[in-house]
Parts: structure tokens; sequence; C-alpha cells
């Protein structure tokens, strides 16, 4: 009662949250279940009721200090043990260290005779003494309506429930009551008229022979929560739930680049390759090199010590790993260091929403920084365009949210090779478009990065060669006949450097033929400039003699005019 | 409160049989299935019966290990089968058919063999 009257003191204080530790829930929840109440989790027979009641007490232990009490009507606590042992959890254990207490309550109604008033204190007496051998703080009913089977006297047992929740609130233990689902109402025996500030529903539905759980939150007096379906998955490792719609477009972006694990690549892209978190969509026919490209990715990824998930929904990893060994890349190495891991699984294995499930499971465990889902088209078998468009969505703001580098391989087959069969090339950052040219009798790979947001890319088109050494990409030519590849690029290739042997020896013969000319001149200008010296020597005699004879003629005339005496 | 005495002829009506009586504290409802349990005892059995009160509230465990879930309850241990009533014991006709004394002390049961009593317990339990 004092308890009470401190929750009314402080009306205006936020309702105080439980965790239960279980994956997705808490967020849903907005913080977990109601703390120091009871919750009813509610569903049909085989749904996860008594897993999720379990994974409360036992995470409550495990992750929160606060011990459990569980008390089992159907099962026996071995029994229990047993079941979820298989999921990691020794209930077992727990009990012997005293952080949980396990008590079985069984009635059998062929052995019990009324007569007169009764109640159940007996209940009371033992819950009691199990929460205080514990000191627990959480407690669990699996499942109390097996009450109403063993006692005839509705009234009575209607009444201690509702004695029973107000002993809890009053104690502030935090409670899961399991029931089972009814017909029109959320439990058979109508529980939810005494409990009412949390209601849990869990469904079982096959849709197309998939199986799918979901959970739904069906009332949460007094806080905000997630009012969807969720679907959730119970595996080894427990319950998981997946908050569908909590995501927001808020992560942060980096300028950081990583390698596409393609040199050649990378020289389109800047020379430095994708963005780090940012989200590239491969797509192409079948057999033009996806795959092997996308295995390049995680190789690189993997060499640079970051680990990387590796979801196939065609190939097994082994047949992964040989292929790609024949292309020089030797996946092995890496999944023996732990760096690489490889799932496969059947897309038709699970619902659309379940395989989204696993995918944020593994993430969550593996903790990679790329992730290489191969290929998206496959998950779209079996379900409608819209269901997977959504899901894929989801998948990408999760993984950019994580900020991890995520590669989608798209098979796509006939004409429209630039859209892809769901329709998520907006989503993705980098597009980078595999496709074969026909030409010559040959089909030939050929690759453009189609776009990249936030870089200055190639335009080019550009030949994809699967070498032993890996991708290889080479220049495409652009002839007349449209883009050259192969043995047509090759011959295309031999032409031009025979035309261009061609071409030099025309040059050099060319120079030659210059030499001799010059030769041929430099001779003339000799002979020619001999034959001007000979001139000159014969101008210059002519000259001299010329003199010679004017200087006689004179010499003569002075002679004469001496002999003359005509001078003096 | 040990067993004093081994009962020679179980299931027979000269048979002891043993009563464990689960209460929780003095309240008028424990109050009055004690009362009225030692009274259907001495009308229908004389000194032939056990009976054993156990206070819960002083013992909480046994509540656990003995199964009791509604208070009163009323355990049969001896003859077996085990029989549990429940309830403040009012209904006199309720607990003798529950105790499987139908017939309140007579003569000819004392030729009763454990075929007539297999017998009468099946009666009583229907």
């Amino acid at each position: 009662m004092n308890k009470k009257k401190k929750i009314a003191e402080h009306e205006l204080a936020p309702l105080q949250k439980a965790r239960t530790g279980i994956a997705g829930l808490d967020e849903i929840t907005g913080g977990g279940l109601p703390k120091g109440r009871t919750t009813i989790v509610c569903g049909g027979p085989g749904c996860g009721k008594t897993m999720l009641g379990i994974e409360f007490l036992v995470r409550g232990v495990l992750e929160f200090g606060e011990p459990g009490v569980l008390m089992a009507f159907e099962e026996t606590p071995q029994d229990i043990a047993t079941n979820v042992a298989s999921l990691g959890f020794d209930i077992q254990d727990l009990a012997n260290k005293k952080k949980m207490f396990l008590d079985y309550i069984s009635v059998d109604p062929s052995e019990i005779q009324q007569s007169g008033d009764y109640d159940l204190e007996g209940l009371f007496i033992r819950l009691q003494n199990a929460v205080e051998t514990v000191g627990a703080k959480r407690v669990m009913f699996d499942t109390l309506e097996a009450l109403f089977s063993s006692f005839s006297n509705p009234a009575i047992l209607r009444a201690e429930f509702r004695r029973l929740f107000r002993w809890l609130k009053d104690r502030g233990l935090t409670a899961i009551v399991t029931a089972e689902r009814g017909e029109g109402k959320l439990t058979r025996q109508g529980l939810e008229e005494y409990v009412s500030d949390c209601v849990i529903l869990l469904d079982h539905r096959i849709n197309d022979q998939i199986s799918a759980r979901r959970l739904r939150i069906v009332k949460y007096r007094g806080t905000r929560h997630g009012a969807d379906e969720y679907p959730f998955l119970i595996d080894e490792k427990g319950m998981s739930i997946l908050p569908l719609t909590s995501l927001r477009l808020q992560h942060t972006v980096s300028n950081e680049r990583v390698p596409s694990g393609v040199p050649d690549l990378d020289a389109m892209l800047e020379g430095k390759g994708y963005f780090r978190g940012s989200s590239i969509l491969l797509s192409g026919t079948a057999g033009s090199g996806k795959t092997t490209l996308a295995a390049s990715f995680a190789d690189a990824s993997c060499r640079r010590g970051e680990r990387c998930l590796f979801l196939d929904f065609e190939e097994s990893s082994n047949q992964v790993a040989r292929n790609m060994k024949s292309v020089g890349i030797d996946l092995e190495q890496w999944s023996r260091k732990n760096l690489l891991f490889h799932e496969s699984w059947r897309p038709t294995q699970y619902g659309i929403e379940m395989h989204l499930l696993r995918i944020h499971k593994l993430i969550e465990q593996v903790k990679p920084q790329a992730v290489i889902v191969d290929p998206i088209s496959n998950l779209a078998k079996g379900s409608n365009d819209m269901e997977v468009h959504s899901m894929l969505m989801r998948l990408i703001d999760f993984l950019k949210n994580s900020g991890i580098t995520a590669i989608f391989v798209n098979l796509t087959s006939g004409e429209n090779l630039e859209a892809t069969s769901v329709g998520i090339s907006s989503l993705t950052d980098t597009w980078i478009l595999l496709r074969d040219i026909e030409l010559n009798g040959e089909r030939n790979r050929c690759l453009y990065v189609l776009k990249s947001r936030g870089m200055a890319h190639s335009n080019q088109l550009r030949e994809f060669m699967l070498t032993e050494n890996g991708i290889k990409l080479v220049p495409a030519y652009i002839g007349p006949g449209g883009v050259l590849t192969g043995s047509a690029r090759l011959s295309q290739e031999a032409k031009e450097l025979a035309e261009e042997r061609m071409r030099k020896q025309g040059v050099r013969m060319k120079q030659q033929d210059i030499d001799r000319k010059r030769v041929v001149l430099q001779a003339q200008i000799a002979s020619l400039q001999s034959e001007m010296n000979a001139v000159e020597l014969e101008a210059e005699l002519v000259i001299s003699q010329e003199e010679e004879t004017d200087d006689q003629l004179k010499s003569n005339r002075d002679e004469m005019a001496k002999k003359r005496q005509a001078v003096w | 409160m040990p067993l004093k005495a081994k009962p020679k002829r179980i299931g027979s009506a000269k048979a002891v049989i043993d009563l464990r009586l689960y209460v929780a504290g003095q309240t008028p409802r424990s109050l009055a299935a004690i009362s009225n349990l030692k009274r259907i005892c001495d009308d229908h059995r004389g000194n032939r019966y056990r009976i054993e009160v156990i206070d819960l509230v002083k013992n909480p465990a046994l509540a656990r290990d003995h199964q009791i879930l509604a208070i009163p309850t009323l355990v049969r241990s001896l003859p077996v089968p085990i029989r549990k009533i429940i309830g403040d014991l009012s209904d006199e006709q309720q607990v003798l058919i529950g105790l499987n004394i139908v017939e309140p002390l007579r003569k000819k049961d004392k030729k009763a063999g454990p075929a007539a009593s297999a017998a009468r317990s099946a009666a009583g339990r229907g």
C-alpha cells in the first residue's frame, strides 16, 4: 500500500519500465514492460508466450540483476529447463544460484473434492516464499488460466486473480502472465479485464506454407509504443523482434572511401572506391560477373582486416569459395580467420520479413563492416514487390545507420537493364551495371558506373574481364558497329597496332627520303659551290690578266713617251 | 507430527486414516475448517483418525512441497490414493465422499476387504 501511495504522489513522473533484454522488444515498447505492473502475453498454442516470459526472467537475472520467479502451471520446471536449454538458457543453474525460483503448481482436478468456501492463499504463500527466497523483482505465471480447469468455481478464481494482480502491484513486482487466446477476445478467460496496463499479443501464422511469427502490443497504458505487427524470431539465441518502422533517415555519413577490390574499378570512382557506409547496387544479367565483383569487395574488406557478412540466396558457401578460387580470390582463408561470414539459405525458407529479421540478427552477431546480399532479386520470389521493396528499404536504412558498406547484387533480365526488379535503385548510392554484349558470335562482359552519389565517377563503358588474378577492366572500343569487346576488340587492337606500325614505317621512310634528298642537295650545293669557285677563280684570273695588260699598256705608253721625250 | 502406528488393514473402515489440514493463519475460514473436520471425524470415525493441522504461514515451504494451492485443503494421505478436499469443510456430505467414508460406522464394514474398499473408492470418486 505504501508503494501505491508513492506512485500516487508522483503521478506526473513518467512510467518506469523494466527492460526485457529481448532484442527489439525494448525498442518498440519504448524501454520495456511497465515496471511494477503485470503484463499479459496472449496468443494461440505454440506462438512463443512461454519463451517470451522465460527470456524476460533469464535476461532479468543475467543482464539487469533482477532475480525472478517462475510459477509454472502446465509444465514442470525440468521440462521448461530442457525446452529453454536449446536457447542457451540454463534456468536450473540460475535456480541453484538462487537467482531464480522455479515453482511448479500441479493441480489434478480428479483428486480434488470441494466442500465449502476456499481461497487460493496457498498460491500467495508460495509466491511470497518464492519472491522472498530469491529477492525477486520479476514474476512469470505460465499459464494462470490453467487453474480454471482445476478449480470448478470461477467466481472464486476471478476474485483471487484480482487479488493476485493487486498483490503483485503492491509489491512492485514486474510480472508476465501468459494466457491462451480466446474466441473474440484476447484471452480465453478474460484476464485482460483485471490487468490492463500492458497486453502483448503473439501470433503464429502460415502464409504460402511459410510460417511467420508476429507480435503486437495491443495496449500499453501511459506510454507511447509501436502499434504495428512486428515479426519475431525464436532461434538458438532466444527471441528477437524487429522494429520495422522505428527507422528514420538520420544516419551519419562518412567521407571515408573503401576500395572496391578491383583497382580498375576504383580508378573509375575517382581512384578511391566506394564511400564507407554507402549502398552499392550491382545489377546485371545472368553470368555477367556480379558475384565475382561482390566477392572481390569481400576479399578486399577482409584483407583490410574488416569483417564481412556474405549472405547468399543462390549458392552454398563452398560453391562460391570454389568458384572464386578460379579467378584468384581465396575466400576460404578469410572464413578461417573469422573475417568472412558466409551465410546461405534458400529465399523460400522464410517469409520476407523473416529474412530481414535474420539478417538483422546476423549483423548484430557478426558486427561486420561490409555486407553482401546476393542476390536481392531472389528474395522477391513468393512475395509481392511492395513487401520486398519495403523490406529492402528498411534493410538499407538499417545498414546505413550502422555504417556498414553494403553490396546488393541484383539479377536483371529482359530488355530493360537499367531497372531493378524490385525498384531499389533509387535507394542505393552507387549503381554499377554489368551487361553482356553479343557481337561477332561472342558474348563479352561490360561494366559501367550508372551512378555514384557524391563523386565524379567515370562515364566510360569498360570491358570486364575475369582473369585468374581477379577482375580486370579494359577500356572498350567504340567502333562503327557499336562497342567492340572481346576478340573484336582484340582484332581492333591488332588493326590499330598494324596501322601504327605502318604509320611509323611511313614516317621512317619519309625521313630516309628526306635524308637522301638532303645528301643529294648538299652534293649539288657542293658542286655548285666548286663551280662557282672555278668561275670566281676564272674571273679573278681574267681581271688580273686585264690589269696586267692595263699595266703593260701603260708602261709601254710611258716608255714610248720617254722615248719621244714628250714627258720628263 | 509423525505417524504413531501403521494401520493394520489399509482401506478398511477400521483402518486409521491420516489427515492433514493445511490452513493459513488463524482466519475464520481456517478455524471453521478445523472444527468442521474434528466434528465430522468424531461423528464418523470415532478414534480411528489422526489430524495434523499445518499452518502454511509458519511453514511456507510446505505449500510447495505438498502442492497446496487452495486454503483450506484437507489431504488424506492414508489410505492411498491421496485425496484432497478443499474448502472450509462445511459440506459434510462432500467431505465424506471425498474421504471415502460414505457409511458411518457400519458393522458390515468389519468384513470389508481391500477389494470392497477399492470398489467403494471408485464409487466415491464418481
